[in-house]
């Protein structure tokens, strides 16, 4: 396990200049978390952990918190669930951090949840999925905007009606987040009496999805609901354009994870005209609050140098509103104590780079901030492309809404 | 819900995708079945093969098969480096070191895989060709032209290494190594340079197979791990060492992982393979065309 310290900049502490002093003189806040650098989530973790340093290079160029440096303490969890539950007792016992942040991801976060509870340590979730549903901890603070557990299908489910939509086809990855969305997705078309006709589990690694887009093909499905994982996103869709999949399509996509980064939309470009999907930040007017332009200034020069997704949409800025959260709470409370910070974050609004955030009791949002969009108008091999507004319109939620769903799905895909 | 199409539709998805693993397992099929190197470091091989393939397209344009052709001979060369220093770490110390191999294999399979995020990150990337994206129509049936290409590419890539192997001298040479080494030893050849040479070609395979691995879908680092299991099951049902077998075996694979994806449901595609893996063993422990 290789540990990865990332120390506060110098030259922030030395333009703080008065400051400087107090702030070498007191140990530093230690906050701690895994982050997944290699494996199959390593190009959200990596875009992740660089939205937090931009946060922690902030805030230690104001002086800090409580007038002592940030400092991360981050080990790589190899994007997998058993790696951990070990580095997450390393960073309470060995390293004794004073705060922690959870890996991104669903995977690599639930494996932790029992731990934190047991030892009542505050967890500042990040992007998982309904890993706090049946642990039930009352200090554990999600950034995502995913809201209420049906929201994310709802949303889908409720385009799809209004354009005409009666039946569901399902395809999903074989993998726990996706296994959740297809769960709700599932219960949300029984309420509304709409029939599965189609409901396809795939295990990972598939190489090939042509067969499968076949058999959905045949099932006739005017809504398809897809939750898959990046590898598999772009499969599915260059096997959608290929095979094709039918006139009476009305909306495609819904829970496709990649299609958020940038080396994935640059690689499908086209292919992704007409593709509904989540996504979570997007550079359209709606979009922007105190300080997003300002962070993505900086994230765009440093991404480069970082290697990483070159356009952070999806995670950096929410890594940066967690920080944000935090530093209020800390701020307020004048304290690190655990329970006094979970009690803030639980009662009050937090003004945010992605916009105001309010948590309900099971630490999720309280209102659904999660988007759907649909791809317009994308060309190939174009990054840049993406940087302007309406090649995403909003969809959903109203009040960020910038455009009406084009349907049929073939219609949207012109 | 059956449907005749359907099935017809899998099978010819499942020969094109089964000549596709063909050619991404006809390397191994030397390495391991003719040579018993260890070489689970293989699809590592491979994936750094479709790095340096997406570096030629990206950077040159080049279209995906002349850039496998073109790091072909680099392939050679890192293949032949490769053999030399398992040989004088491992193999050459005694029967034990078959097992050491194995971990010997596993570290250049993991350093190949730090080193490719070093440089080129963790995303997923791919190339373009005016053959990926497109496809054939036959009425209502639709075949991914990119599909069609590895096919084809795959069916050559194959005949012509089972052409070399048979009729050449240096291919019937690294056959008898296969068979005997100490009788070819005894014949005055030095049976160590005849399977470095033969591990160098098994290696330069994979530039070809690795420009149809990233044809048919993008690559990340890590994807060597999704290929390990189908590539010795390929070559293993097969019958170590067949060349034909390999094209069989794979073509069995592909078909049967079709059909199940298409009529059964995804989530049963490995298991039913590795079954019938273990039921072409039960039946023919020697694979279906080894002797």
């Amino acid at each position: 396990m290789k540990r990865r310290t990332f120390l506060g900049g110098a030259m922030a502490v030395a333009v703080v200049g008065h400051g400087s002093s107090a702030l070498a003189q007191q140990p530093p806040i230690k906050i701690g978390m895994s982050m997944p650098q290699t494996g199959g989530l390593a190009g959200g973790g990596k875009a992740s952990l660089l939205g937090i340093e931009i946060w922690r290079d902030d805030i230690n160029a104001k002086g800090g918190l409580l007038g002592r440096k940030v400092e991360l303490v981050v080990y790589d969890d190899k994007s997998s669930a058993s790696e951990t539950p070990a580095i997450y007792a390393k960073l309470v016992d060995v390293d004794k951090v004073d705060l922690l942040f959870a890996p991104y991801a669903t995977v690599p976060t639930a494996p932790i949840m029992p731990f934190v509870k047991q030892r009542g340590l505050l967890l500042m979730g990040n992007f998982s999925f309904q890993v706090n549903s049946k642990v039930g901890h009352d200090m554990w603070f999600n950034n995502a905007p995913w809201g209420p557990a049906d929201s994310w299908a709802a949303s889908f489910l409720d385009l799809a009606q209004k354009a005409g939509g009666k039946n569901m086809a399902l395809l999903t990855a074989d993998q726990e987040f996706a296994q959740n969305l297809a769960l709700t997705a599932r219960d949300v078309a029984k309420k509304r009496n709409i029939p599965v006709v189609f409901d396809q589990v795939y295990p990972p690694n598939t190489v090939e999805f042509a067969s499968i887009i076949r058999a959905l093909k045949a099932a006739k499905p005017d809504i398809v609901y897809v939750a898959s994982y990046p590898p598999d996103s772009a499969g599915i869709l260059r096997a959608v354009n290929e095979i094709g999949i039918g006139d009476d399509v009305k909306i495609f996509g819904g829970g496709m994870v990649g299609l958020q980064f940038a080396a994935v939309m640059s690689n499908l470009g086209s292919l992704l005209n007409g593709v509904v999907n989540y996504n979570t930040w997007l550079p359209e007017k709606s979009m922007y609050f105190d300080g997003t332009k300002e962070f993505f200034d900086k994230y765009t020069k440093r991404a480069i140098e970082a290697k990483v997704d070159p356009l952070g949409y999806y995670l950096a800025p929410f890594g940066y509103a967690m920080g944000e959260m935090v530093a209020a709470a800390v701020n307020s409370t004048k304290s690190l104590d655990q329970k006094g910070i979970a009690k803030y974050l639980r009662e009050n609004e937090h003004k945010t780079i992605v916009g105001p955030i309010a948590f309900a009791a099971d630490g999720e949002r309280k209102e659904t901030a999660t988007l759907q969009a649909q791809f317009r108008g994308v060309k190939d091999k174009d990054i840049e492309q993406f940087r302007s507004s309406g090649k995403q319109v909003i969809l959903f939620p109203d009040k960020l809404k910038t455009g009406d769903l084009i349907s049929p799905f073939e219609a949207a895909r012109k | 819900m059956f449907s005749m199409d359907l099935l017809l539709g899998a099978v010819v998805l499942g020969v094109l995708l089964g000549c596709f693993y063909a050619a991404v397992s006809v390397g191994l099929s030397v390495s391991f079945g003719l040579l018993d190197v260890p070489h689970v470091a293989h699809p590592a091989f491979l994936v750094l093969a479709s790095y340096g393939v997406y570096q030629l397209n990206d950077s040159y344009d080049l279209d995906p098969l002349l850039a496998g052709l073109a790091i072909t001979p680099l392939l050679f060369l890192f293949g032949l480096l490769a053999y030399r220093v398992y040989y004088e770490t491992f193999e050459k110390r005694g029967s034990d070191a078959g097992v050491r191999g194995i971990a010997f294999f596993f570290g250049i399979a993991f350093i190949i895989e730090v080193l490719i995020i070093l440089q080129f990150g963790v995303d997923q990337r791919s190339v373009t060709a005016n053959y990926i994206g497109k496809s054939w129509r036959f009425g209502e049936f639709r075949v991914p032209i990119r599909q069609l290409v590895a096919f084809a590419v795959a069916l050559a890539l194959t005949v012509v290494l089972a052409v070399y192997l048979s009729k050449t001298f240096m291919g019937r040479a690294i056959r008898a190594v296969a068979q005997d080494e100490e009788a070819l030893r005894l014949m005055g050849a030095n049976p160590v340079r005849i399977k470095q040479f033969a591990f160098g070609i098994a290696t330069a395979v994979l530039g070809i197979a690795g420009a149809l691995l990233i044809i048919v879908a993008p690559v990340e680092p890590t994807l060597d791990r999704a290929y390990i299991g189908r590539t010795f099951c390929v070559v293993v049902m097969a019958g170590l060492g067949s060349i034909s077998g390999t094209l069989i075996a794979a073509i069995i694979l592909g078909v049967a992982e079709s059909i199940v994806l298409t009529m059964f449901g995804a989530s049963w595609a490995p298991a039913i393979s590795f079954a019938m893996l273990l039921g072409v063993l039960a039946v023919r422990p020697q694979g279906l065309l080894g002797r």
